[in-house]
C-alpha cells in the first residue's frame, strides 16, 4: 500500500470526533432520562404524543407536496435551459441559481411579507408556495446538469427510427435524465422535512414543522427527547439515501460556478 | 421547432425568474425609504444606506459585528476546510479496497445530514465534552459540512492528473516539498478553489448549524441576527440596504465570471 494513504489519516480524526461521535451521543441522549440512566421513556412520549406526531405526519406530507411541486415546476424549466435550441446564454441558468446567494432567511422574511401586502393569509398555502421557492433552484440545477451533459445522438438515433417528440422524451429523455431528478429529491426533500425558521416565517408561527420543535426543545434544555426527535428524523434521512442509490450522486457535482 | 414553443418556453422561464426575483426586489426597492417595516413607502430617502455606513443606527454594533462575524467565520472555515480536504483527498485517492469505502461513506454522512441534524448532533458533543460554545465551536461546525465538499471538488482533478509526475519529480530530485509545491499543488489548484467558494457560500449562508453550536455568549453571524430580529418583530431596517449591497456585488460579480469564460471559449 502507497503510504500517501496516511494522509488521509487527520482527515479521518476529525470525522470520527465530529461526525460518528455526535451521531453515537444523538442515540445515547435518545435512551437516557436527564440523569444519564438508560430509558425507553423518550419514546414512548413521543409515540404517545398526538402533537407531536401530527407535527411529524404534517412535516413529511409538506416535504413530499413541496418536492412534487419542484419537481412539477423546475423539470420543466431545467429542460428549456438545456435545449440549445430553446436557450443558448449560460447566463440564464446563472440567473436560476443566483437568488441562492442572498440570504435565505431575509428572502423568506420579503416572502411573507410580500403575501401579506397581497391580503394573503399565512398558512398553508403560503407555507408550500415559500418552501418551492426557496428550494426551487436545487431542483433546478441537478436535472439541468445531467439534461446538458446528456448525449444528444440518442434522442436523435430515436427521431431517426420515427419515435414522435412525446415518445423521444417518455422513453430516452426522461429515462437518462432520472439520476438528475433523483438528486433534486434529495436536495428538496431532505431540507423541507428538517427546516425550521422558513416555515415558523412563512406561517407566522401558525404551523409548526418537526424542525420546530425538535429545536424547541433543545432549545429548553430538553436534550433527551430533542435527541430522539432528532434520531427520528435521521431514520427518515437513511431510510431516503438508501431508496436513492449512489448512482445520483455524480449529477449533484456539477461543481461551483 | 416552432416559434409558438419557442415563445412559450421563454415566457415559462421569464414567469419563473421573476417569481424567484420578486422578494429580492421588494428588498431593494424599500432600501430607499426610511420606513421601519417593510412595504411601507414614506417616500424616497437614502438615510438607510446613510445609517449603514456611517454605523449611525440602533443597534448598529450588532449588524456590523454580525457582518464581521459572518466574513470571519466563513473565511477561517473554508480556508481550514480546503486545507484539510486537499490533503485528505490525497490520501484517499491512494487508499484502497475497503479502507477507500469507508473513507467515502465517513465523507458523505455531513453531505446527506439535514443542517438541524448536523446542529444538534455537534450541540450535544459539546456539551458532552463540556466544551465552552463560541467563536471556536462554530468554526469547528462549519469546517465538518464544507470539507467534503473540498474532498469531492478535489478528487476529480487528482484522477485527472498522471499519477507518475509526482514520483518523476521525486526521482528527478525534487524534495517531496518542492514536489508538492511545484507539481501536484498546482494540478489540484482548479478543484481546490471551486471547493473553497463552495465552502465560503455554504458558510455563508448557514443558519441552522450555527444557530445550535454559537452557545450564549451573544454571537451572532447575519442569519442568526436576522433571525434573532425578527422573532423579536421588526427587523433592523438597515438590513434592506445591507440586502442589496449583497446582492448587487454577487450579481456583477457571477455575470463579470461568465461573461469572461463565454468569451474565453468563445476565443479557443
Amino acid at each position: 500500500m502507497n503510504k500517501r494513504s496516511s494522509w488521509a489519516l487527520p482527515y479521518f480524526i476529525f470525522l470520527v470526533l465530529f461526525v460518528v461521535m455526535p451521531l453515537v451521543l444523538i442515540v445515547l441522549y435518545a435512551f437516557q432520562d436527564a440523569s444519564g440512566h438508560f430509558t425507553l421513556a423518550n419514546f414512548t412520549k413521543f409515540f404517545t404524543d398526538g402533537d407531536a406526531l401530527s407535527t411529524f405526519a404534517l412535516s413529511i406530507e409538506v416535504a413530499l407536496e413541496n418536492t412534487l411541486l419542484c419537481i412539477a415546476i423546475g423539470y420543466p424549466a431545467a429542460y428549456i435551459l438545456a435545449d440549445r435550441r430553446l436557450n443558448r446564454s449560460a447566463v440564464t441558468v446563472v440567473l436560476f441559481i443566483l437568488p441562492m446567494w442572498v440570504n435565505a432567511l431575509m428572502r423568506t422574511l420579503a416572502t411573507a411579507e410580500l403575501f401579506n401586502m397581497a391580503g394573503i393569509t399565512l398558512g398553508k398555502g403560503t407555507l408550500l408556495f415559500g418552501m418551492c421557492y426557496d428550494y426551487l433552484p436545487f431542483m433546478i440545477y441537478p436535472i439541468y446538469n445531467v439534461l446538458n451533459k446528456m448525449d444528444k445522438s440518442y434522442a436523435e438515433a430515436a427521431e431517426d427510427l420515427g419515435a414522435k417528440p412525446w415518445e423521444v422524451f417518455a422513453k430516452v429523455t426522461l429515462p437518462l435524465s432520472m439520476p438528475g431528478v433523483v438528486s433534486g429529491i434529495m436536495m428538496v426533500f431532505m431540507p423541507t422535512v428538517s427546516t425550521f425558521a422558513i416555515s415558523e416565517f412563512l406561517t407566522n408561527n401558525k404551523i409548526k414543522l418537526f424542525g420546530t420543535i425538535i429545536q424547541e426543545n433543545i432549545n429548553n434544555s430538553m436534550w433527551n427527547y430533542g435527541a430522539v426527535l432528532s434520531l427520528i428524523m435521521l431514520v427518515i434521512i437513511a431510510i431516503t439515501t438508501v431508496l436513492q442509490g449512489s448512482d445520483s450522486r455524480e449529477a449533484a457535482e456539477g461543481g461551483a460556478i | 421547432m416552432k416559434t409558438g414553443t419557442r415563445i412559450l418556453s421563454k415566457a415559462y422561464l421569464w414567469l419563473i425568474l421573476v417569481i424567484l426575483y420578486a422578494p429580492i426586489v421588494f428588498i431593494a426597492i424599500f432600501s430607499f425609504t426610511e420606513a421601519k417595516s417593510l412595504g411601507n413607502w414614506t417616500g424616497f430617502s437614502l438615510s438607510l444606506y446613510k445609517n449603514l455606513f456611517m454605523g449611525s443606527m440602533q443597534n448598529s454594533s450588532g449588524l456590523i459585528s454580525a457582518v464581521e462575524n459572518t466574513l470571519l467565520i466563513a473565511l477561517v472555515a473554508s480556508a481550514v476546510a480546503t486545507l484539510l480536504g486537499t490533503v485528505a483527498a490525497i490520501g484517499i485517492y491512494n487508499m484502497k479496497g475497503r479502507k477507500k469505502q469507508v473513507m467515502s461513506f465517513l465523507n458523505n454522512i455531513p453531505m446527506v445530514n439535514p443542517d438541524i441534524i448536523t446542529g444538534v448532533s455537534l450541540f450535544l458533543l459539546f456539551v458532552f465534552l463540556h466544551f465552552s460554545q463560541g467563536y471556536l465551536t462554530v468554526i469547528l461546525a462549519h469546517i465538518t459540512f464544507c470539507t467534503p465538499y473540498v474532498v469531492l471538488n478535489v478528487l476529480p482533478k487528482l484522477s485527472q492528473m498522471d499519477p507518475n509526475i509526482y514520483e518523476a519529480a521525486l526521482d528527478l530530485g525534487a524534495t517531496p516539498a518542492q514536489a508538492l509545491r511545484k507539481v501536484l499543488i498546482p494540478g489540484l489548484r482548479p478543484g481546490m478553489i471551486s471547493g473553497f467558494i463552495l465552502s465560503f457560500t455554504m458558510s455563508l449562508d448557514d443558519f441552522a448549524v450555527t444557530f445550535f453550536t454559537r452557545g450564549t455568549i451573544g454571537l451572532d453571524t447575519l442569519s442568526t441576527f436576522i433571525y434573532t430580529d425578527a422573532r423579536k418583530g421588526g427587523l433592523t431596517p438597515e438590513l434592506k440596504p445591507l440586502m442589496t449591497i449583497i446582492f448587487l456585488v454577487i450579481l456583477a460579480v457571477l455575470l463579470f465570471i461568465n461573461i469572461r469564460s463565454a468569451k474565453n471559449e468563445k476565443a479557443s
